[in-house]
């Protein structure tokens, strides 16, 4: 496909053809692709660990682009794909190039939320795509959540049969398949998030008995809220649940989030309010909701997942386990909860500055790229834990009607300060490399809308 | 049972009566776009004075046509008396900030049709690119087109958009912003831009047009001549906003015609030194015009049925523009509240929802004079590719 992207576009195709006054100039035959591990890891899903290191020498009449694993060498084709120009007559031309690079963050991630708004198999994929040419390699899932259950659950079909929009506005198992192979040749992880206990009015559409009946003067309202911490039936539903989730999903990790759990219905119900006694939590339901959260992670756990969580998991004092990642999300300082959360010694992953869905009129993309992860109180110890972070696109406005322009560019703005070294700050040069690779990302069916006023030599249509 | 619909007679023709149709003149803004619309068990009445209302009428009555589960289309029994609030109601696009493809325009036109829009208001050229393919003045795009071979507008195209718009009820106005944002037109005219100073020597940058030497109204008279046979719509729109001074201040020919002139330090008199004198090389033409706010707002002498264009927001200052304008006699068209560009989070189409053109102090007479609005999408992070989301 990378062939296809460096040629595809090319109307002049001037193929072994040479200019009338042809100089003997030097002529690039091949590119060398060699994967130094003894296994390339090309049949299996990519992971936090991987390595996408990659060297690239570029010189005639043969490139090699050398890199440890198969995920190296995909960082490198992109590398090399964006390398190669045009000149004014058509010729494709490439400098002669050595290049030896790495991503500074392991984890670069984009969060799509199919719940808000359905969004199209389609979408997805363009949107893999466009991940693939700014380097992300994580796609966070927000599959699910309070307005619609599109997933096809195979344990638990009246999930999505009672819980999607409609019946056609749903992911089938082969879509979801799709989706995670689609991704792995990009070397993209993906992580579903299945977010629970708020965030989960569309589950109680198809799953009876398990969010929290709300009551008013001693009588159910008929409205519930979030997941029924205090049945039994609540775990054995989760178990069953992520056992299914587990093997659906091949990545080591699972998003459970956690965020946003609004506790008022839990405090009007006499069950929830008695087991409160029972437990000794006294009123603090932030102890409810830590008990519960400690149970889904045993349980995620027990099926050697690793597991994501929002930060309110962790601000509300669940006994996460060690390798439990943190997803920092709130504005509000920010810093400080980076320093919190790498201070007890958990993993970190930063979106508070990132909320791509949060508009504004102007050049929002000098601000995204102008955030310095790093910026916070800690030690080198703390900072090391901070391993990447997320641009998030949530859905309350989005669909596949504008979902890739708003998107893209600004993504790639994340995706630079994620993927270069901490001193690519410039924001002259990075807007000039903005404006070229949108126009890039338009040859290459990406309708990433204009950074500024301009024109793009072959325009979308 | 008696609740139970009757599909017996199944309706299968509307019939549209059309009493002066005039369809193959050109919607203008006096157009009568009233409708009736009858619609009962066995017959379906569309009727209207002009072909113009017979298409709203039209709209409407697609709105009304339901689909049910069984996938039969139904219709209510309907009875509507409709016309407009406002005569004017137009869509401001901006094909110099981004080239805009023809295919572009056309789907905008279409969802104006479905929103009852009447007015396209083409903002066709300014700084950045001028892609509009002059007869007269081909270097104009030659040299001021972002790309004189992909991203202009040939005399086809723009009488494609005319004619496409002409079917839909909706008039093109077409806008050649002037003094100001005319960097574009500099490379294709040569002498028609003022050369900005630095000190004793012309600094190699331009700024607006240069209102002191006759070449520029020669130049200006032979464009709009041209701009007024291709337009159809009686009004051209004539920008006159956001003029910057500093260049006019910086040229010593400029400096030593406001001296000779009389003009003092006020620079706003030079503006309407120019803008006068647009005004009536396009009134000789035969044409009527719009002006941006400034043009009022610096006191240059403006033909009464002049319609002053209200664009600038701060605070609700608006409204006060709108009484100022309206009590001066002018006829206004509202925009500032509608500038769709300027995005923001969230359901902001309540903002511009909530806006009532009409509340400043004033007479009848005057709120009379108010002919209606325009929604704004200016181009600086627009294109196609994300035109129709952020526009509808």
């Amino acid at each position: 496909r990378y062939y296809e992207y460096i040629f595809g576009h090319s109307w002049r195709r001037t193929w072994g053809r040479r200019p009338l006054a042809a100089r003997a100039e030097p002529e690039l035959f091949q590119l060398q692709v060699v994967i130094e591990a003894r296994d390339p890891g090309c049949d299996r899903h990519p992971q936090l660990a991987s390595s996408e290191a990659y060297h690239l020498t570029v010189t005639e009449p043969v490139a090699i682009l050398k890199a440890p694993e198969v995920w190296g060498a995909l960082r490198g084709l992109e590398t090399f794909s964006q390398l190669v120009h045009e000149d004014d007559y058509g010729s494709v031309l490439v400098n002669e190039s050595e290049i030896n690079d790495f991503p500074r963050f392991a984890h670069r991630g984009v969060l799509l939320d199919t719940s808000r708004h359905y969004l199209p198999l389609k979408s997805i994929l363009t949107n893999l795509d466009a991940m693939a040419f700014n380097k992300f390699n994580v796609l966070h899932w927000h599959i699910v959540d309070d307005q619609s259950f599109p997933y096809q659950s195979i344990y638990f079909p009246e999930l999505s049969d009672k819980g999607a929009y409609s019946s056609n506005l749903i992911y089938t198992p082969t879509d979801v398949r799709v989706v995670i192979e689609y991704a792995r040749l990009r070397g993209i992880r993906v992580i579903p998030e299945f977010d629970t206990p708020g965030h989960t009015q569309s589950w109680g559409k198809g799953q009876k008995d398990l969010l929290t009946p709300c009551y008013n003067g001693g009588q159910p309202t008929g409205s519930f809220g979030p997941v029924n911490p205090v049945w039994n039936t609540t775990y054995d539903f989760m178990t069953k649940f992520f056992k299914e989730i587990s093997s659906v999903f091949p990545d080591e990790f699972i998003h459970l989030g956690g965020d946003e759990v609004d506790f008022s219905c839990w405090k009007s119900n006499p069950e929830v309010k008695e087991f409160m006694k029972k437990q000794g939590f006294g009123i603090d339901y932030a102890k409810l909701e830590s008990y519960y959260v400690q149970n889904i992670l045993d349980i995620v756990s027990s099926y050697n997942k690793g597991q994501m969580v929002w930060q309110e998991v962790f601000d509300h004092k669940a006994q996460l386990k060690p390798d439990t990642v943190v997803q920092v999300w709130m504005a509000n300082n920010y810093a400080r909860e980076l320093s919190r959360v790498t201070g007890a010694g958990f993993t970190a992953v930063l979106s508070a500055p990132w909320y791509l869905d949060y508009i504004s009129y102007g050049q929002d993309w000098k601000k995204y790229y102008s955030v310095e992860p790093l910026n916070f109180p800690g030690s080198e110890e703390q900072k090391k834990l901070l391993i990447g972070g997320e641009a998030c696109l949530w859905g309350e406005f989005v669909d596949a009607t504008n979902l890739t322009p708003r998107l893209w560019p600004r993504a790639s703005a994340v995706g630079e300060r994620l993927w270069s070294s901490s001193n690519v700050t410039n924001l002259q040069d990075a807007y000039k490399r903005l404006t070229n690779h949108r126009c890039r990302m338009l040859r290459r069916g990406i309708a990433a809308e204009p950074v500024f006023v301009g024109y793009c030599a072959h325009e979308a249509r | 049972a008696e609740n139970e619909p009757s599909w017996e007679t199944p309706c299968t023709k509307l019939l549209v009566y059309v009493s002066t149709p005039g369809c193959d003149g050109f919607p203008s803004l006096d157009s009568n776009e009233s409708y009736k619309l009858s619609v009962s068990k066995g017959s379906m009445l569309l009727s209207a004075e002009t072909i113009w209302g017979a298409l709203r009428g039209l709209e409407t009555f697609s709105q009304l046509v339901g689909r049910d589960e069984n996938g039969t289309y139904y219709i209510n029994e309907t009875e509507i008396v409709d016309f407009p609030r406002f005569p004017h109601r137009g869509l401001l696009l901006d094909t110099s900030r981004h080239y805009l493809p023809l295919k572009a325009i056309l789907e905008t036109l279409d969802v104006m049709a479905y929103n009852k829009f009447n007015v396209f208001h083409w903002h066709i050229v300014d700084d950045p690119s001028f892609p509009y393919e002059s007869s007269t003045f081909p270097e104009l795009s030659k040299q001021g087109a972002f790309n004189a071979m992909t991203h202009v507008y040939t005399a086809s195209d723009v009488r494609s958009v005319i004619e496409y718009a002409r079917l839909r009820g909706i008039r093109v106005i077409a806008e050649f912003d002037t003094p100001g944002h005319t960097l574009s037109w500099g490379p294709g005219a040569p002498g028609l831009l003022t050369p900005c100073y630095m000190g004793k020597a012309p600094s190699g940058v331009y700024g607006p047009i240069n209102p002191i030497v006759n070449s520029t109204y020669q130049f200006v008279t032979r464009l709009f001549q041209e701009v007024s046979t291709v337009f159809p719509d009686f009004f051209l729109h004539l920008g006159g906003d956001e003029v910057d001074f500093t260049c006019w201040k910086s040229n010593p020919e400029i400096r030593a015609f406001m001296v000779e002139m009389g003009l003092g330090q006020d620079y706003k008199k030079l503006e309407s030194f120019y803008i006068q004198r647009l005004l009536d090389i396009v009134s000789s033409l035969g044409k009527g015009y719009i002006v941006w706010q400034e043009v009022f707002d610096n006191d240059v002498k403006l033909r009464p049925d002049t319609i002053i264009h209200v664009w600038k927001e701060n605070n609700l200052q608006y409204l006060n523009e709108m009484a100022n304008v309206t009590r001066s006699g002018y006829r206004a068209l509202l925009s500032a509240p509608w500038y769709l560009n300027r995005i923001s989070y969230g359901q902001d189409w309540i903002e511009a929802y909530k806006v009532e053109p009409l509340m400043f102090e004033g007479s009848p007479e005057q709120k009379a004079l108010v002919i209606g609005g325009e929604a704004c999408m200016w181009g600086e992070y627009v294109d196609v590719t994300n035109l129709t989301p952020r526009l509808w």
